[in-house]
């Protein structure tokens, strides 16, 4: 399976990069995403997850040709 | 319902007119018209700020805009809506967001309005870089909750 996340924000100057592609065998949830695209960083306080554009829980199972997104608090407007 | 997302200044007031004229439906129902305008400050938090940079995730942020508009319109009565947001670069005094809804009555409007105006505050994927005077950079990290 493969999939793309994507970075924004402080959130990809913290990670160094606006976009990873990872492939995996079997079922991940966003949580274990994050673990596997950035094993070596922390996971900034408030950091909020989308899959295909919605909000998603950390606990989602994600498949194959998602698109997962990670960024900070959002403040537009 | 109209979303824009500009990388461009905009007079506020013209793409009302020019949205009232072209693409506004219901026209014989409307008795309320109501309009949040939000422009750059040049301060914030106690720093002076010179300019800033709003980033956003294209698709995402017209989903979540459209969103916080089915969520108002399952609240409040509303005949049509208008939301123009910026992204880019902005200077103070330039508009970052017009809000227009358009409905039979005040009290509608009104309250979707602001309703509108906090869930983007809240919900949408945008994030603002400010320029400080000291010629310093840093992201606004924290923002309202929203709707009370």
């Amino acid at each position: 399976m493969s999939i793309k996340v994507y970075y924004f924000a402080s959130l990809k100057e913290h990670v160094g990069s606006s976009e990873h592609e990872l492939d995996f065998i079997q079922s991940l949830t966003v949580t274990e995403v994050w673990l596997q695209a950035n094993a070596e960083l922390v996971l900034p306080r408030n950091t909020l997850a989308a899959i295909n554009m919605e909000y998603v829980e950390w606990d989602s199972l994600v498949s194959d040709g998602d698109v997962v997104a990670f960024f900070p608090p959002v403040t537009g407007g | 319902m109209a979303i824009k997302i500009i990388d461009q200044p905009f007079d506020p007031y013209q793409e009302l007119q020019l949205y009232q004229n072209s693409t506004l439906a219901h026209q014989g129902a409307i008795g309320a018209t109501s309009i949040f305008i939000g422009t750059m400050r040049d301060f914030n938090q106690g720093s002076q700020v010179t300019g800033m940079s709003i980033e956003h995730y294209p698709g995402m942020t017209e989903k979540q805009l459209a969103l916080c508009v089915e969520k108002a319109q399952g609240l409040w009565s509303i005949l049509d809506s208008l939301i123009i947001h910026r992204v880019g670069t902005i200077t103070p005094n330039e508009v970052i967001v017009l809000i227009a809804v358009w409905s039979s009555h005040r009290g509608d409007a009104f309250d979707a309005t602001r309703y509108i105006m906090e869930a983007l505050k809240s919900t949408v994927p945008f994030w603002k870089k400010e320029c400080l005077e000291t010629e310093a950079e840093r992201w606004v990290m924290s923002n309202t909750s929203g709707y009370q």
